[in-house]
């Protein structure tokens, strides 16, 4: 095997995109993305039998289209690597019984990588400035809301903290709902808070205040700001007063930009390292960009963002964190590996 | 030679030629574990047929009825193993496996194939012994029915807990050779619509 730029196809089926990337090394060859998010908008929320039954339809054109945007053949790749977790038990277990069948079928190695790694790795795809450790890494997402101090990529990641009720994603579209707007809730808010004040009603910030400090430094809570947003208009409706939708979601969008990114700051601050990355489908959003850049600087932190492209859920990363892995020297993974639906962030590679 | 997967029940991996029968088999019983065994039960098949994935010229596929989630994990390494070897997929009907397996082991006359499909329903398919070209003559389904209101038939009831691949393979060997393909649809035997009950609110990482 070609250890100094392998040729890797990765695939990703954590949630409801079908993602399948192909990377040489840090290079990056091919991102195709099929996503079921059109299928679940009547839903409100990602359904996993919908996202399942979505990915095992989408995985076989999926993987064609990223070979032809590669314009690799199979019999050049050098490894396969994919999802093993953490994400949606029965979406993750299409691809990984695709990607060992894959893998088998043109006798190459396999490895079976972590979702939230992955989205770290997707920053070592961009040429100009690629990933350096040590980082911290916040990745928001509607699946998961995590914090991570990432020493080595391969070897040394610590899970700092996550939401412990709601991820921030979900929070969004759950917003969206009580303020009758469609799902998926991020774009959405976004739209309704243009014109609006972020300061017009001071939304309550989950686990911020002192006594938290101890236990859940570094955790998010995102359930009681909701609960917030939803009995504040429904008090407006019940006075028979107009609710003012711009100032509503403007204002909750900043109390989440908010608690994002003053515990991510604080993490680097707290273990003296000067870089945040962001990751996640969270980061389209337009304010949690801008705040975030806004406290890097301020306290001397580079920011960095992948394209919005590598910060969705994609196969990309997965190929990306199999390739270092590869280059690192690591033994591929076994054949019995299943989907682990809760893998901590600490489990880089499942053997 | 085929390479022939099932995941309907448990998980069953087999290596059949149309000449030769079925000549290799690996499985297990296990309803939870497809994910985890499948890569190594093709493996297992691969190895005791003494044959690399080069051999082969195609995949069969068991595309249920069966339990959704184990059902897809089947049909997702099949179709990968397919385009991994740039060799046709060729979907299956699993219940025309059983039936197969049935009528090949000495059975006759009409029969019934009668899965679990869960939540108090049974997956049922009723057949009319085997037609020239060795293929069993599926009548009626598969469909679900409650389980104590499977249509009375004249013949033997076969309640299958596990379906072979190498009867999946068979059925495809016959089919292709006697030119009837595609014998079903690319599509999974779902028979359901999606529960629709949207994730609940995450209390561990996801
Ligand atoms: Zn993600």
């Amino acid at each position: 095997m070609n250890r100094d730029q392998p040729l890797v196809l990765g695939i990703e089926t954590s949630c409801d995109e079908t993602g399948i990337g192909i990377v040489r090394g840090t290079s990056l060859l091919a991102n195709v993305i099929a996503s079921s998010m059109d299928e679940h908008a009547r839903y409100g929320g990602v359904v996993p039998e919908v996202a399942a039954r979505a990915h095992l339809e989408a995985l076989g054109p999926t993987i064609e289209a990223a070979l032809e945007e590669s314009g690799v053949t199979l019999d050049e790749l050098d490894a396969v690597a994919v999802t093993s977790g953490p994400g949606l038990a029965g979406a993750l277990m299409v691809g990984v019984g695709a990607a060992k069948a894959l893998a088998l079928a043109i006798e190459r190695p396999i490895y079976a990588v972590n979702h939230l790694v992955g989205h770290v790795g997707a920053d070592l795809l961009d040429a100009d400035a690629p990933l350096e450790t040590p980082t911290i890494a916040l990745l928001v997402s509607g699946g998961h809301t995590s914090l991570l101090v990432v020493r080595d990529l391969v070897s040394d990641v610590e899970l700092l903290g996550e939401t412990v009720d709601d991820a921030a994603g979900e929070a969004f579209d759950k917003v969206a709902r009580v303020l009758g707007l469609p799902y998926p809730g991020g774009p959405e808010i976004d739209r309704a808070a243009a014109g609006g004040d972020p300061k017009a009603i001071r939304f309550p910030r989950g686990l911020t205040q002192a006594k938290d400090q101890a236990a859940h430094r570094y955790d998010f809570s995102f359930s009681g700001l909701k609960t917030a947003v939803a009995r504040w208009v429904e008090q407006r409706e019940a006075a028979g007063e107009p609710v003012p939708i711009a100032d509503v979601a403007a204002s909750f969008r900043e109390a989440v930009a908010d608690v994002l990114v003053t515990k991510a700051v604080a993490a680097c601050t707290d273990l003296g390292v000067p870089r945040l990355l962001l990751g996640g489908g969270v980061v389209a959003n337009a304010r949690l960009r801008e705040l975030a850049q806004e406290r890097a600087d301020a306290a001397g932190v580079a920011l960095r963002i992948p394209p919005l492209s590598l910060c969705t859920d994609n196969g990309a990363m997965i190929a990306a964190l199999g390739a270092q892995l590869i280059m690192a020297g690591h033994e591929p993974s076994g054949l019995s590996f299943g989907a682990d639906s809760t893998l901590p962030a600490t489990e880089v590679q499942v053997s | 030679m085929l390479l022939a997967i099932d995941t309907s029940t448990g998980t069953s991996v087999a290596v059949v030629d149309h000449g030769a029968g079925v000549i290799a088999e690996a499985g297990t019983p296990d309803t939870m574990r497809h994910a985890e065994v499948v890569g190594d039960l093709i493996r297992q098949a691969l190895a005791a047929a003494s044959i690399t994935p080069s051999r082969l010229s195609g995949v069969a596929g068991g595309m249920g009825p069966g339990p959704f989630t184990g059902l897809r994990v089947g049909i997702a390494a099949a179709h990968a193993f397919a385009l991994g070897i740039r060799r046709p997929f060729v979907p299956v009907v699993s219940h025309d496996a059983v039936a197969w397996l049935w009528y090949h082991e000495g059975g006759d006359g009409p029969m019934q194939v009668v899965t679990d499909a869960r939540r108090r329903e049974f997956a049922v398919s009723a057949y009319d012994g085997l037609d020239d070209a060795g293929l069993p003559i599926r009548a009626v389904g598969p469909q679900l029915v409650p389980r104590d209101e499977v249509p009375e038939r004249d013949g033997a009831r076969v309640d299958a807990s596990t379906v072979s691949a190498g009867g999946i393979g068979m059925v495809a060997e016959l089919a292709f050779a006697a030119g009837r393909l595609p014998l079903t649809g690319d599509a999974p035997l779902y028979l359901r619509a999606p529960d629709v009950t949207p994730s609940a609110g995450k209390r561990v990482l996801r």
